[in-house]
Parts: structure tokens; C-alpha cells; sequence
């Protein structure tokens, strides 16, 4: 029988988490913005159909980076969740803060128990009837949960994407200055100096679309032809 | 075939909604487990019954519409029951028979189809929309068998085809798809009557509405568990109309200028039958 080599707890954990970022760390970034309108989200993304956001519940979106299997799991998950949970109370009942809870309870009990961690990091973002009632929560692949304000910004150049954003963001942004602020973080972590709405996935929650669309259901995509309107509006 | 875990995997993975609770919380899926001895005999469960439904196409999709009355036995048991609701974006459902179990599988039905769209990122197609509810209604014919029975009608529009399109079920969760117009409940005869003579093809989405109104009223005229429009109360049908925008229900002002028009008309034309 081959001898196990001692390995103490803390230096397992801190492989396991470097080992997830590294995995996270390779990926494009994400965006995930409270403004006026409601809540914008804006990924790097060239595939039309391999999302990295998504709807939820009525008021609820996901956002994600990392790895497609483990985010897209997470996400059919979330809807289950969701669904589920609506369905056998009523669909107020479904909320962002009791979603993420199950979310990091997940995550936690996979990077413990499990061969190897998930190399993912999510966002849920529930839109209020107000702006001082968005909800924005960060997930690590760990299972740690942050309630954050205003923005959020996943992935590989997270801090540098992040440094642009919290200098154009303010409490007014309408969708289209939002979205634009998004896009202007996305490239600085880019070699190219632009980036064309191909290679944008961007959805929002309308904070009003009971009274705009006729619909409580508030996640919208938006189309190529919708985000290149939105970005020539500029000044 | 193998337990590895590929085929795991895959046989978790699911875009139906009742196939995850059936597999993961059956208990929360409505149980019809029938009763070992069965009602007695000519006696009718008290419970709300739902009546009559009409829906029919028009240029450019189709309206639906249903009274405002539930019964039971000689009781009105609801002056404000709705029996039409909107399934998804483009598609409606109405029905009629017991309401409580109609109402649970109506909401079961709206979950089903937006818990689809959501996993997979797109639509199910209109039939498919179709024989899912076909599969929900066998699965009550136990049910339907001790008298409590659903029968719905579906429509809605085909994106693909771009028309719209109607299905009727009968209690086995048999579906068939239906030309011009339909009616079910027990109203549906007499609404039918009127149908055939106020149809026409390509009628304006305007007058299509008028006509649901008008085959309701002739339906309550000699129906007793049918409601007609009550303008003591305000009450008017529910309707919807669905066409390549979405489905839209038809405004409370809309429908009581068009029960107003065909009360004050059957009363200028001074008709007894």
C-alpha cells in the first residue's frame, strides 16, 4: 500500500482555492450595474448562445464567469430553486437573498468535499421597486457571499474593470449610460480599444416592466441591434 | 445501461418543470388519488363548477373569452371566477369543469412552459405547448372518471407558422386541433349556435372581441350556469386576444362599451326568444 503524504488543511485549502482562481482568473469579465432604469448586465461574450447571464425569477437575473459547465449547472439549479419555490408558496415568496444563501451552500459544500472545486463566480441581482431596494450578491467559488452596492465586477481584471466603473457610476444612470459605463470598464482589460456589440451579451432588469411591457417579469435581452443603438446614443 | 456518471448526468437533466417535481418533490405535484368508494350515485360533488369558454380566430391571431360564473348545483357559487389565462406570451388557456382542480392545473401549466423557456433559452413550439397539456389532462382522468373532470382549450399563436391557432381535449387527454371557432362548458351549445351565424373569416380583431361578447350572452341567455354581462356590478367577461405582438387582455372599458352596444340592441330589436 502507498504511503499518503501529509497535507495540513490550510495549505489543501489555499491549493484548492488558488487552483479556482487561476480557472477564474482566464475568463472575460462580467458586469452587473444598479441604475435608475433597474439593473444592467453586461458580459464579454462572442458566443450568441452560450450565455453567461440569465433570467431567474421575475425580478431575479444571474451573471456568471468561470467555467460553462459548473455556471450553466449552477443556473439550471437556480431555476429549479425558483421555480419550485414559487410554485408551492406564490411568487413573491421567491428571493434573491434566499437564492444566494443556497447558492454559497453549494459552492461551500462542493470546495470542501468534492475533488476539486467549481471554478466559478456568480452574481445574483434582484431588481426593486426602488433603487435602495436592489439586491446585488457576490458568490466565490468557495461559498463565500458578499452583499454588494451599486456594481459588481467579476473576473479575470476585475480590479482594473472595476477602478473604471466606480469613477463613471452614479445613483441617475439611465439604461443606455449604464450599459455604455459597462462597456467602457470591459475594454480596459482589453488589448482592442473597442468592442463591437458581437461580442457583447447584455440583458437588464426593468425596474417598471409591469407598466412598460405589461409583464412582471422583468429580464429582458437585449438584441445586437438593440446594444448598438444604445452605445451610438453617446453624447 | 451503465451507472457511470455521463448517463447520470443525462438522465437528471431535465427542461420539464412536472418531470422535476414528479422525480424531486412529487409531493407538491396535485395528487387525484381517487376515493375507494366514489361519490354517491346522481349526487355532485359541492364543488364550483366553471363554465362556458369560447375562443375563435381572427385576421392575424386568435381571441379567446370566458364568463364570470362558477356553480354549484343550483348555487352560483362565484359572480367573479376567471377561466381565461394567459398560459405564456402567446398563448391562452381557458377552461371549464371542476374549478379548484382546473385552477391547479392551470398553474402547473404556466410554471411548465416558463420554466422551459427559461432552461432552454427558448419557447417550446405551440404544439408542443399542446400535448404538454394534453399529457396534465390525462393525467386527471382518474378523476374525471368520480366527476371531476377538466376540459380546457387552448390557443395561441404559431410563431412559426404566423397564424393562430385552436385545441380542444377531451378528459383523456386527447387533442384535437380545431378550424374557425370552438366553445366548451356548458354554455358551449348555444355559444356554438351563435358562432356559426357571427363568424366570418378575417374578421377585424375589434369585431372578433364583439362576437366572443355577443356568443357569451347568447350562451347565458339559455344556460343557466353561464353568466351573462352584469351591469349592476360591472362585471364582464374576461378576454384575451393573442396575435404576432404577444397576448394582450382585452380592457375592462373595451368590453363594457361591446356588452352595452349588444344589450341596448337585443332590447331595440324587442325579441322574446
Amino acid at each position: 500500500m502507498t504511503q499518503q503524504f501529509y497535507v495540513s488543511p490550510e495549505q489543501l485549502m489555499k491549493d484548492r482555492a488558488d487552483f479556482a482562481r487561476k480557472g477564474i482568473a482566464r475568463g472575460r469579465s462580467v458586469i452587473v450595474i444598479s441604475c435608475e432604469d433597474g439593473i444592467a448586465l453586461v458580459a464579454e461574450n462572442p458566443s450568441p448562445s452560450l450565455h453567461k447571464i440569465g433570467e431567474i425569477y421575475d425580478k431575479i437575473a444571474f451573471a456568471a464567469v468561470g467555467k460553462y459547465n459548473e455556471f450553466e449547472s449552477l443556473r439550471q439549479a437556480g431555476v429549479r430553486y425558483a421555480d419550485v419555490r414559487g410554485y408551492s408558496y406564490d411568487r413573491e415568496d421567491v428571493t434573491a437573498r434566499g437564492l444566494a444563501s443556497v447558492y454559497a451552500q453549494s459552492l461551500g459544500a462542493v470546495f470542501t468535499a468534492e475533488q476539486k472545486p467549481f471554478e466559478v463566480e456568480l452574481a445574483v441581482a434582484e431588481v426593486g421597486a426602488s433603487q435602495d431596494l436592489d439586491h446585488l450578491y457576490r458568490l466565490t467559488f468557495d461559498g463565500s457571499i458578499a452583499d454588494e452596492h451599486n456594481f459588481i465586477v467579476m473576473g479575470g481584471q476585475a480590479d482594473k474593470v472595476s477602478g473604471a466603473v466606480e469613477g463613471g457610476w452614479q445613483r441617475d444612470l439611465s439604461f443606455a449610460a449604464a450599459i455604455r459605463l459597462a462597456v467602457k470598464g470591459l475594454v480596459t482589460d482589453n488589448e482592442t480599444p473597442d468592442l463591437p456589440a458581437k461580442a457583447l451579451e447584455v440583458a437588464v432588469l426593468d425596474r417598471s416592466s409591469e407598466s412598460n411591457r405589461g409583464t412582471r417579469r422583468a429580464f429582458r435581452r437585449l438584441s445586437d441591434q438593440d446594444v448598438v443603438e444604445l452605445l451610438a446614443e453617446e453624447s | 445501461m451503465q451507472e457511470t456518471t455521463a448517463n447520470k448526468v443525462a438522465a437528471h437533466s431535465t427542461s420539464s418543470f412536472t418531470e422535476h417535481l414528479q422525480r424531486d418533490r412529487p409531493e407538491l405535484l396535485p395528487q387525484y388519488t381517487p376515493f375507494a368508494s366514489g361519490t354517491p350515485a346522481g349526487q355532485p360533488l359541492g364543488v364550483p363548477h366553471a363554465t362556458t369558454i369560447v375562443a375563435m380566430t381572427y385576421a392575424g391571431g386568435i381571441v379567446m373569452a370566458g364568463d364570470r360564473r362558477a356553480t354549484m348545483g343550483n348555487i352560483i357559487a362565484s359572480r367573479h371566477i376567471e377561466k381565461v389565462f394567459p398560459a405564456d406570451q402567446y398563448s391562452v388557456l381557458g377552461i371549464a369543469g371542476t374549478a379548484g382542480i382546473a385552477i391547479d392545473l392551470t398553474r402547473l401549466f404556466q410554471v411548465e412552459l416558463e420554466h422551459y423557456e427559461k432552461i432552454e433559452g427558448t419557447l417550446l413550439s405551440l404544439d408542443g405547448k399542446a400535448n404538454r397539456l394534453g399529457a396534465m389532462i390525462r393525467g386527471n382522468l382518474p378523476m374525471a372518471l368520480q366527476g371531476l373532470a377538466v376540459v380546457p382549450l387552448f390557443a395561441g399563436f404559431d410563431t412559426a407558422a404566423g397564424i393562430g391557432r385552436l385545441f380542444s381535449y377531451d378528459v383523456t387527454g386527447g387533442r384535437y386541433e380545431e378550424q374557425e371557432h370552438h366553445a366548451v362548458g356548458s354554455g358551449s351549445m348555444f355559444a356554438r349556435g351563435a358562432l356559426k351565424k357571427l363568424w366570418r373569416p378575417n374578421l377585424p380583431e375589434d369585431e372578433a372581441i364583439a362576437v366572443a361578447v355577443e356568443s357569451l350572452y347568447d350562451a347565458a341567455d339559455d344556460d343557466s350556469a353561464t353568466g351573462g354581462p352584469d351591469p349592476v356590478r360591472q362585471l364582464w367577461p374576461v378576454v384575451y386576444a393573442v396575435n404576432r405582438a404577444g397576448a394582450r387582455r382585452v380592457s375592462e372599458r373595451e368590453l363594457a362599451t361591446m356588452a352595452g352596444n349588444i344589450i341596448e340592441s337585443r332590447a331595440a330589436a324587442r325579441r322574446e326568444a
